[in-house]
């Protein structure tokens, strides 16, 4: 096994919401071509960070933000850093599954559309590229060009996937993605993670515990706002060094 | 404000159950072997909110089937094709041909319609999507506000400014001699009052877009502009059509305003810039005047049924429009 390169860090991050500080000086390193899984009880900032790292969080009225997020080297808060081109380079799937109000085709062509003008011929070929990819194209092909809300939830998760790879990021981010699926459909997104993570850096969150175990290699244990402990997922499971992972992941705090 | 029951039916709900509730601790508290009581409160209370609510449609019926029995000597005498279709007025010969004011009623309507709602819709999507919110908490009371303030005051609003405005500066612009009391000018008038009405409902359908769509939109390196275009308005657009229906049918029935300054002459305005009479002026101007004239009364009385029957249809199907999309945002 190779070390696995960084190209997401995160230093010194420091967010507020008003008065209410719910980042305190997060130092994290995410590796590329492996799942990170970022795990803490519920409030304690994962949503909040994961925002942080494709800049969503802008969009909150209210938030401070300090410190640096590098992204292959380039720190997103720079002055006159392109938001949109970071943006891209981001997939986002989040804890419901979010079809936008058009056709299924017209989902996975969206970023496309919006990004270049690629041609018709082009669009399509790409469009069933990458419903294949997400494991979808079968279940769809006979109705591409219905509305993307008459998908089950399952079904939409795996649209939205298709969607964010449709437009070429390095990373993707998921706010706990399975927490409104079924089995099943939670099974096929998992699978898909193991699978794409051999290309991108995944970092998901996650409150179930077990998931984390099963998927991650890399994880994040998050407590009030702050990093209690981060490391390789064998030894932050079994070998925790700190006294609060310890209690987290033995269930004595939730 | 009655142009947020629409949105806010639910809440109605809720405070009647939490009243149902409070009598029912009370009833609690007179002794737990009295449970008989709670039943038998339960019953009346349920047979008291029935009668209020339907105390709203039978009113409603009431008003239709009156203005109906009314309507009915000019409505069995002359065709209801020949009523609607013929621009003869002439009360005194027993003519009654109301092509006039229907086409007054519409091109007014038209006028204000096709001014407000580009503006409106545009403040309701700004308002929601792109302004602070020490913007919005300046702009939400005041068109609260704009929405209570008399329509009186806005025909006088209209004879001071608008009149002269167009009798100066529009007609002669485009050649014509005019009064300034024309079909444009009420056209202006209503738009004014309709404007804001447009942006409150499209603000509030805007906002029941959930942020998870701009998120996605967003994430997917769409500006913030592009979001809003092709992903929120596109969610929100029924209800962005209910909210031009809604300015629409309020535009169609007002009455005051337009009277004051569209000229009230019987013709039919084959330019914005003649003066003409909608429906609700003639029928404010003339009821309890003209009456020794036989038939005026009904041909009065019929035109309030067009006009009720028309006004209900809209407000009808915006509502409609709007709870279908309310549902499926939950
Ligand atoms: N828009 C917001 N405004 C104010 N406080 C917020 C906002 N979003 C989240 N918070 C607060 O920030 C803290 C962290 O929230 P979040 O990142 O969603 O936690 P998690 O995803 O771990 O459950 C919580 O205390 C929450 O109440
Ligand atoms: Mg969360």
């Amino acid at each position: 096994m190779h070390t696995p390169r960084t190209t997401l860090s995160v230093r010194g991050l420091h967010v507020n919401y008003g008065d209410h500080a719910v980042l305190k000086d997060v130092n994290v390193d995410f590796p590329d071509r492996r799942l990170t899984a970022i795990i803490g009880p519920s409030g304690c900032g994962k949503t909040t960070l994961l925002r942080t790292l494709n800049r969503l969080i802008d969009n909150t009225e209210g938030t401070r933000i300090t410190g640096e997020v590098l992204l292959d080297g380039q720190d997103i808060y720079a002055r006159g850093a392109d938001v949109t081109g970071l943006r891209r380079k981001m997939g986002l799937l989040s804890q419901r599954p979010t079809p936008l109000p058009m056709s299924i085709f017209d989902n996975v062509a969206f970023g496309m559309r919006i990004h270049g003008e690629r041609p018709k011929q082009q669009i399509a070929e790409r469009v069933e590229y990458f419903l294949r990819h997400a494991s979808l194209w079968e279940e769809v092909k006979e109705r591409l060009h219905q509305p993307a809300g008459g998908l089950s939830i399952g079904q939409q998760q795996r649209l939205c996937l298709a969607r964010g790879l449709a437009v070429g990021p390095e990373v993707i981010l998921g706010d706990e993605p399975t927490s409104a699926l079924d089995p099943i459909s939670t099974r096929h997104i998992e699978d898909k993670f193991t699978e794409l993570k051999e290309r991108y850096a995944i970092i998901i969150v996650t409150h179930v515990l077990r998931q984390a175990r099963r998927l991650a290699d890399h994880v994040v244990f998050m407590y009030l706002g702050e990093v209690v402990e981060q490391g390789p997922a064998e030894q932050l499971f079994n070998d925790p060094q700190h006294e609060l992972t310890r209690a987290y992941i033995s269930g004595s705090i939730s | 404000m009655g142009n947020r029951i629409f949105l806010s039916d639910p809440t109605a709900c809720t405070a009647e159950v939490v009243a149902g509730a409070r009598l029912l601790a009370v009833a609690d508290r007179v002794g737990p072997d009295r449970a008989w009581r709670r039943a038998a409160m339960d019953n009346l209370m349920r047979v008291v909110v029935a009668m209020f609510a339907w105390c709203m449609p039978l009113l409603l019926l009431a008003i239709a089937i009156g203005l109906a029995v009314k309507a009915m000597p000019l409505i069995s005498t002359t065709p209801l094709m020949d009523l609607l279709t013929s621009s003869e007025w002439r009360p005194l010969k027993g003519e009654f041909g109301f092509l006039a004011f229907i086409v007054g009623t519409v091109e007014v309507t038209l006028i204000a319609v096709l001014l407000a709602v580009p503006f409106g819709v545009l403040s309701g999507i700004y308002l929601s999507e792109h302004s602070n919110t020490a913007t919005k908490r300046l702009a939400v009371p005041v068109l609260d506000m704009l929405g209570a303030i008399p329509s009186v005051i806005f025909g006088i609003w209209g004879v001071v400014l608008i009149v002269p405005l167009v009798r100066n500066g529009i007609a002669p612009f485009f050649g014509v001699a005019s009064t300034g009391y024309t079909v444009l000018t009420g056209g202006l008038v209503l738009s004014v009052m309709v404007f804001p009405l447009i942006t409150q409902v499209v603000h509030e359908v805007v906002r029941t877009v959930p942020n998870g769509l701009r998120d996605a939109g967003l994430a997917l390196g769409a500006t913030n502009w592009e979001t809003t275009r092709k992903v929120v308005v596109r969610k929100a657009l029924p209800g962005i059509w209910a909210a031009c229906i809604l300015g629409f049918s309020r535009a169609f029935g007002e009455t005051i305003a337009v009277l004051m300054v569209v000229g009230n002459v019987v013709q039919i305005p084959w330019n914005p810039l003649q003066a003409g009479y909608p429906i609700p002026a003639l029928i404010a101007n003339n009821y309890g005047e003209m009456m020794s004239i036989p038939m005026y009364d009904s041909a009065l009385m019929f035109a309030a049924l067009l006009l009720l029957a028309i006004v209900l249809a809209f407000n009808l199907y915006a509502r409609r429009v709007l709870k279908r999309m309310e549902i499926r945002a939950n």
